[in-house]
């Protein structure tokens, strides 16, 4: 496994596809936190001085996201982009079955490519988060505090994970579409039906549900309905759980989040623990999904039969 | 006595279930075996199975029923030291195009736990004995299709296998190219004494290094022997052949001459007609002939060609299985 992993991982970093990729978001993201400080000051009212480290993530001004919202979009790029074409460009370029016929196992290919792209991503989603928090410290000029450190590498292991699941997605379509542009397509498909559409078809779940609420119970449950919907996709759970690790003064994840979420934030921060117990559905939920996908294209791929 | 290196008894896969009627049988209760030191050509027409039948003996495929040894082992529960006991020549193999043909070999090596500075070593030894000591450090994707071939060969190689299958090396190259490759593999099985297990569908190219052969059609072995075995073999049963040149009409001259009792195949080629007949009966063809009122130019007996005796198997093969369709 360890040759495929170190040939895997010499190839990720020599694509020009990643190259681009990752420069755009390293782009993105910097650009975004440097946004983000830059509004600072305006925030210096709302949020209490203590918290403003984290703002870095999650803080925005009117035309830019904030960088949360960068690495939900882009973040499933990466993994796909590491993944699509894992096994079926082997079987192609008919290099699977002169590879298979040297003595290794056969998921010791699929695992080693596995392992190369899961390190490409940490690699990757460390060094972005390094760059943003050394921007936040050397304009702010002080650094976050331990309780802030520990939610910003729990936030780095979430993302880590949450990327893992496109790959593993990626890697899905890759043992199941026999053409690299099928498997491509079919996952970029899963990404826009989980990051954008799904958003769609929540809001007309909680639309057919509850219709038209006249008290405030019925609104209440309106939007409990949404929510709730939206967290069919990965998206959504990635976005709740980092947004509550972030920010520590969210106390739920109900209904209440959006529409008092500026007034609760003046309330005492949660401590990390008690954040972490909110999200912790979420983590798990995207786990067991990477971890399914992966199982899947797992068995598949074993027993599939090698003719070229 | 040498030892038996690969060896197969009722090996059999078919492909999709045995209840529904799409199920095709691609390899039909297969016996056979290769002796330490041979080069076994394998031979058939596309489709009979030889492919498959190579997969299952380096346990990329399972079979339905029956079992493979190779070198002693089964390569479905010891594949791995099946994998490394022999060297597989992929049909089409393929390399990673961006790597060059040095880096390609040098991922084998490492597949293969091959010490570094060994592998080096002998990816440079092999490299020249395949004639790719220019081209090494050279991208695959440049490489000509009978490049690529020899570049397999020295892949194949690499990990020093005791037998080596390869599937169909010389499909696509050119007359030169495939001499060159013959040339390699004589002397690879040669001097480094590897038993070589050669795929092909044409047997003319391939006969001249074989040292035995077995003919598959439709996924079983319909003949096995040395090649001189096969065409004593398909000659016999007094068939003759016969070839017929006259004046007039070649077409009429062919239609006259089917009636000949002893004659039961006809074919007009160019300005001559070839006649394969039961007995000698060319002094019943030359009356005949005479007869017609035409004049007799040549008629000689002609000596089977290899590409005859293959054919004569097929036929064999599927008048055989059209027989067992009807019963």
């Amino acid at each position: 496994m360890i040759p495929v992993f170190w040939k895997e991982l010499s190839d990720h970093f020599g694509k020009r596809r990643f190259v681009i990729l990752l420069g755009l978001i390293l782009f993105a993201s910097t650009w975004a936190g440097f946004v983000a400080v830059r509004s600072l000051p305006e925030l210096a009212g709302e949020v209490p001085p203590d918290l403003v480290f984290l703002q870095l993530f999650t803080g925005s001004s009117g035309a830019i996201p904030p960088f949360l919202f960068f690495l939900s979009f882009f973040g499933p790029l990466i993994g796909i982009t590491l993944g699509f074409d894992a096994i079926n460009s082997e079987r192609s370029q008919g290099t699977l079955s002169r590879v298979l016929s040297q003595p290794l196992y056969r998921d010791s290919l699929f695992n080693g490519k596995f392992l190369a792209g899961l390190t490409t991503i940490t690699v990757v989603q460390v060094s972005i988060v390094v760059i943003v928090v050394g921007i936040g410290m050397f304009i702010l000029g002080f650094g976050p505090t331990l309780d802030f450190s520990l939610r910003i590498a729990v936030f780095t292991l979430a993302s880590v994970i949450y990327m893992a699941f496109w790959l593993a997605i990626a890697m899905l379509c890759s043992v199941w579409f026999n053409q690299a542009v099928s498997s491509a397509m079919t996952s970029l498909a899963l990404w826009l039906f989980f990051g954008f559409i799904m958003l769609m078809v929540a809001g007309a779940v909680s639309d057919a549900l509850v219709s038209n609420p006249q008290t405030t119970e019925e609104a209440i449950e309106r939007v409990r309905v949404e929510r709730m919907a939206r967290r069919l996709s990965p998206v959504t759970l990635f976005q709740e759980a980092t947004v509550t690790i972030l920010t520590p003064t969210i106390r739920s994840l109900g209904p209440a989040l959006v529409q008092e979420g500026s007034r609760l934030e003046r309330l005492r921060p949660l401590p990390l623990s008690q954040s972490l117990n909110l999200v912790w559905p979420h983590l798990t939920a995207i786990l067991a999904l990477a971890a399914a996908c992966f199982g899947i294209s797992y068995a598949r791929f074993l027993r599939e039969e090698i003719r070229s | 006595m040498p030892e038996i290196l690969v060896e197969t008894h009722d090996l059999t896969k078919r492909y999709g279930s045995t209840k529904s009627s799409g199920s095709v049988l691609a390899v039909n209760n297969l016996d056979m075996s290769v002796e330490e030191g041979e080069i076994y050509g394998f031979l058939g027409p596309n489709g009979s199975g030889k492919t498959t039948t190579i997969l299952m003996l380096l346990g990329l495929t399972e079979p339905t029923s029956g079992y493979a040894r190779v070198t002693g082992l089964d390569p479905l529960h010891d594949s791995l030291e099946v994998k490394r006991n022999v060297g597989y020549l992929p049909e089409n193999v393929g390399f990673y195009d961006d790597m060059t043909g040095r880096q390609n070999m040098r991922y084998t090596s490492q597949l293969n736990w091959i010490p570094k500075r060994e592998a080096d070593d002998r990816i440079d030894w092999l490299l020249g004995l395949v004639g790719l000591s220019e081209a090494a450090d050279r991208a695959v994707a440049g490489y000509s299709r009978g490049m690529r071939q020899r570049l397999g060969i020295a892949d194949t190689l690499l990990k020093q296998p005791r037998v080596a299958f390869l599937d169909d090396p010389t499909i696509g190259l050119d007359p030169e190219g495939i001499r060159e490759l013959l040339d390699i593999i004589v002397g690879m099985a040669r001097d480094l004494s590897i038993t070589v297990f050669l795929s092909s569908h044409i047997l003319q190219q391939v006969q001249r290094i074989c040292s035995r052969v077995g003919i598959m059609f439709r996924g079983s072995l319909v003949a096995e022997g040395t090649v001189a075995e096969l065409s004593e073999a398909g000659s016999g049963e007094g068939s003759v052949r016969l070839e017929v040149e006259a004046s007039g009409n070649t077409d009429s001259l062919a239609e006259s001459l089917r009636e000949v009792p002893g004659v039961i195949g006809v074919t007009v080629r160019g300005g001559e007609v070839a006649l394969d007949c039961v007995g000698d009966v060319r002094g019943a063809v030359a009356s005949k002939v005479i007869d017609g009122g035409m004049e007799l130019r040549r008629l000689v007996t002609v000596d089977r060609t290899l590409e005859d005796i293959y054919m004569y198997y097929f036929r064999q093969a599927e008048a055989a299985a059209v027989e067992s369709e009807a019963s």
